[in-house]
């Protein structure tokens, strides 16, 4: 597959929100859609979400995630959409380009009409949480883990303990459970659920996995892997309540304390963040602040439920194929100016053939060499003559200038590039 | 089987890797020894980075000799063993104006230290130099020869260097006692045999005073453990630009902020004294303590935009200063000692360490030389050791041509820090071999960043099965007992929970 230097639309991400964006685009009526995907499968986290709940907004059907990823997955194919897997942007400016790597094709670099942002978000980490204690293996995000038992096929552990009571923390502690490990505990610091309801209903209730709220992680204890957590409770300030501590034994802590906007790229991009968001200030087609900048998905924002990242990918694609289409039909109507004989520049360097209408257009220029005697300047297209004036001579120290009139408007519209001559009247 | 060497280091730190690097510029068979899975995993994979100047050692001690000789052997010691160093200088900062004698009292001790370079400069200075700086500051030492560097670079660059003139480097190989013959130390007795050579030098780090107690030396030295917790912070959030001290205070220099050549930034460490050689763990008290103690210089910080912690251990001693006149407990010891011989035995080497770690090693072969040991320059000795690539610091233009050169460094598999499997699979096979993910990423910043590894975790770890040709469930974080992997999943019947 050859990759062209100049795509309409750009998708940086094919999970939900990306794949939605670049069919809504492809839809709107632009020729190219390139979707660009640092995994080596389209789908984004949904891989690794085969548990149901997509999709009841989107389809009217219970979906597992990958089946619901796939919809979409064959939709953009049949539609003729170019993907790019295994391939990380590294780069994107205000201007639309953007630098890729890939091991297949090396690093290169491709400009957009419109570009949709749609690298989803990223989990907090111990850091952000402040945990004391050891730095052992043996903790991880919860997505983490959920990539190696359901993509990878590993268990990365016996017995657990599950800091936070966000969704993919809940459904991790089933899912290890149908898996044959111990979940020993889910502790949430807040007095209430972080996640949906019905995840605490259907992943921990059913199967007798504790939830202790306003309870968080004292101190991790083991140095080459985790050996137990010591738990606490806490009050509503979140101090730790004396007398509460007590040791869990445990080989792994899975940490699902929150999901943050992956907005680096829009960073370099100029893109300006909210700050309580995380992610990019967005009009109501999804526009930020950089003109022909989108962004889908939860990298606007974290969203509960996958439908609403597909119907938010949906409108930035609409968007985007419309500015996409708005600044193609607006480098259409430029034609290039060119220097021809006897002339070093022109100013300008090329030319609305729509402002033309307007009103008189001063083309200004030097030549390269004196000419003493009478002259022709000439402005011509590719088939046609435009206008011709004449002078007594020409000379590099004094500027020229021809006028082109909206009364000439009807043969620049036949031409792809104007080009001015300057020469002697004896040789034309 | 006997293995038999002529010099034996114990301790694959950079003390350690130093002085290997240094042996192997001549004739000799070389042996370094660590009970780790890498190089650098004690204190000089956990400190503040700094190439110290030299004006906070004690005047006379051995810790202000070595420090203010080794400093300038820095600039050539990067450019040969290419690895990252800054020599950016670094401040100590008056807060107030009842903190200026304190920092003048430093340039004195500086000037007496012989430290060239340095300058006292005033509270309107200091604002325009680092603009988050506490606007109370009253004034600063600045001094010009301070620098930064990448600790686990520098140890692994040494020891690389080592090993490709011919040194020899073994992991998981733990020292258990001497061999002797008479009083002279013939070799070692390990977790992994017998080795034997003519010198041995102890480079244990913290545990320096438990090998020298072997040998029968200095029975009344101990090391007593001062621990620093360290905070490192986004940089897309803070930005810090310069090494800052506070005015020291007993406890140490106080805790710094500090930007790396990361561009991170670092705050700590805290300093305190504890028993457990092996705790390296974070405690509440003093995360609050270093945001308290860092707060002093840069009010504006904000735990929110932390995105990592470590804990580093200092292995301070109780040497005397055995310059007279100089009352001071805690000093190096760099010695041969008189009871014993072929041992070099070193201990205390704490902060100014790294610092020092070039000179250090030139002043073990000086001893050896002045006990009679013959030193042959090796005619071919290479002292280079060519810097790898780093995707994430290259151009545009620099990276199409990696690509180019080798497709497998277009594959970005650390998204936050941009490392690629080409940078990771040069790792695995280089002369000192990385073989665990946390050897990775000490070398390449892998995993580093924001995300802290949750991208690249799956992945490192099904490279370094490939790369070495094992079992995914043989990949650890740090060495055995750290691994990833417990079973595949569906095979719930052959694990018993309880």
């Amino acid at each position: 597959m050859s990759i062209k230097k100049q795509y309409d639309v750009v998708v940086i991400g094919a999970g939900p929100g990306g794949l939605a964006a670049a069919i809504e685009a492809k839809k709107g009526g632009v020729d190219d859609v390139l979707v660009i995907e640092r995994d080596v499968e389209l789908g984004g986290i949904l891989l690794q979400c085969i548990h149901n709940g997509f999709g009841l907004q989107t389809f009217k059907e219970d979906l597992p995630g990958p089946e619901y990823a796939q919809r979409f997955i064959n939709e953009a194919k049949s539609l003729g959409i170019t993907f790019l897997l295994d391939t990380m942007v590294m780069d994107v400016t205000s201007q639309r380009k953007l630098y890729l790597s890939s091991k297949d094709f090396g690093y290169i670099e491709v400009n957009a009409h419109a570009i949709v942002l749609a690298m989803g978000c990223r989990e907090r980490t111990r850091a952000q949480v402040r945990l004391p204690g050891y730095r052992p293996n043996g903790v991880y995000s919860a997505g983490t883990a959920q990539r190696w038992v359901n993509v990878e096929g590993f268990m990365p552990g016996k017995k657990f303990v599950i800091l936070g009571s966000g969704d993919i923390g809940m459904i991790m502690a089933r899912r290890l459970t149908f898996e044959g490990a111990k979940v020993e505990r889910v502790l949430e610091i807040q007095s209430y659920l972080s996640g949906l309801s019905r995840n605490y209903v259907q992943c921990l209730e059913d199967w007798g996995i504790p939830l202790q709220l306003q309870h968080t992680v004292k101190k991790i204890i083991g140095k080459d892997r985790v050996e137990a957590i010591e738990s606490v409770a806490v009050d509503d300030k979140w101090n730790f309540i004396p007398g509460t501590e007590e040791i869990i034994p445990c080989d792994t802590l899975l940490l699902s304390v929150g999901l943050i906007p992956e907005n680096e790229l829009s960073k370099k991009a100029g893109v300006m963040l909210d700050p309580v968001t995380g992610g990019p200030f967005v009009d109501e087609h999804f526009q930020t602040n950089v003109p022909g900048i989108f962004a889908a998905g939860n990298v606007v924002h974290v969203y509960d439920l996958v439908d609403y990242v597909s119907m938010a990918g949906f409108e930035a694609g609409k968007s985007a194929a419309e500015f996409a289409l708005a600044e193609k039909e607006r480098a259409a109507r430029y034609i290039p100016l060119k220097a021809g004989k006897n002339v070093r520049y022109i100013v300008p360097h090329k030319l609305d053939k729509k402002a033309l209408e307007q009103g008189d257009i001063s083309l200004q220029m030097r030549v390269t060499r004196p000419i003493e005697e009478d002259v022709w300047l000439e402005v011509r297209g590719e088939n046609n003559s435009i206008v011709r004036r004449s002078e007594r001579y020409v000379r590099p120290g004094e500027m020229v200038t021809i006028m082109l009139k909206p009364k000439m408007a009807a043969e620049v519209e036949k031409t792809g590039t104007l080009t001015v001559d300057i020469y002697p009247k004896s040789e034309a | 089987m006997q293995e038999k060497y002529d010099y034996l280091v114990i301790g694959g730190g950079v003390v350690g890797a130093m002085i290997a690097r240094w042996l192997s510029r001549f004739e000799g068979r070389i042996l370094l020894i660590e009970k780790e899975a890498d190089l650098g995993m004690g204190c000089s994979s956990a400190n503040t980075a700094i190439v110290h100047a030299g004006y906070d050692p004690l005047p006379g001690s051995l810790k202000a000799l070595m420090n203010v000789r080794a400093n300038p052997m820095w600039d050539q010691l990067a450019g040969e063993l290419g690895f990252a160093f800054e020599r950016r200088g670094d401040y100590v900062v008056a807060v107030g104006e009842e903190e200026l004698p304190l920092v003048d009292k430093l340039m004195q001790q500086g000037v007496k230290n012989g430290v060239p370079g340095m300058l006292m400069i005033d509270g309107a200075e200091m604002r325009s130099r680092e603009r988050d700086i506490n606007p109370e500051v009253s004034g600063a030492l600045w001094a010009s020869t301070g620098g930064l560097c990448d600790p686990f670079q520098v140890t692994v660059a040494a020891a690389e260097n080592a090993v490709n003139n011919g040194a020899t480097v073994l992991f998981n190989t733990a020292f258990e006692d001497f061999i002797w013959e008479g009083s002279r130390v013939i070799g070692v007795k390990t977790n992994r045999g017998d080795f034997f050579a003519r010198w041995v030098i102890n480079a244990a780090g913290i545990y320096s005073d438990e090998v020298m107690h072997k040998a029968g030396v200095r029975p009344e030295f101990f090391i007593k453990p001062r621990k620093g917790e360290y905070f490192i912070f986004d940089r897309n959030e803070v930005q810090i630009h310069n090494v800052l001290f506070p005015v020291p205070s007993s406890r140490g220099k106080g805790i710094l902020v500090t930007a790396t050549l990361h561009e991170n930034t670092i705050i700590g460490p805290n300093a305190n004294i504890i028993e457990d050689k092996e705790d390296t763990s974070l405690t509440k008290e003093g995360m609050d303590e270093l945001l308290d103690g860092a707060r002093k210089l840069i009010p504006s910080l904000n735990l929110r935009h932390s995105i990592a912690n470590f804990v580093g251990l200092r292995p301070m001693g109780n040497g005397p200063c055995l310059t007279p006149g100089v009352n001071y407990n805690n000093d190096f010891v760099i010695e041969i000692p008189e009871k014993v011989q072929g041992f070099v035995n070193l201990g205390g080497i704490e902060s100014p360490g790294l610092t020092s770690a070039p000179a250090i090693a030139e002043m073990v072969v000086d001893l050896m030389k002045d006990a009679g040991e013959i030193f042959i320059d090796k005619k071919d000795w290479d002292p280079i050791r060519p810097a790898r690539p780093r995707f994430s610091k290259m151009t545009h233009l620099e990276r199409k041509l990696l690509c180019d050169i080798d497709p497998r460094y277009g594959r970005v598999v650390c998204r936050c820090e941009n490392v690629t499997e080409g940078e990771i699979v040069a790792e695995i096979h280089a002369s000192v071999p990385a073989q665990t993910y946390d050897a990775i990423k000490r070398r390449t910043w892998l995993g580093t960043g924001r995300c802290q590894g949750g991208f690249d975790m799956t992945r490192v770890v099904a490279i370094l099965a490939r790369e070495l040709g094992v079992s995914p469930f043989e990949i650890t974080k740090r060495g055995e007992g750290s691994e990833y992997l417990i079973r595949t999943t569906k095979n719930v019947e052959v694990e018993n929970v309880d």
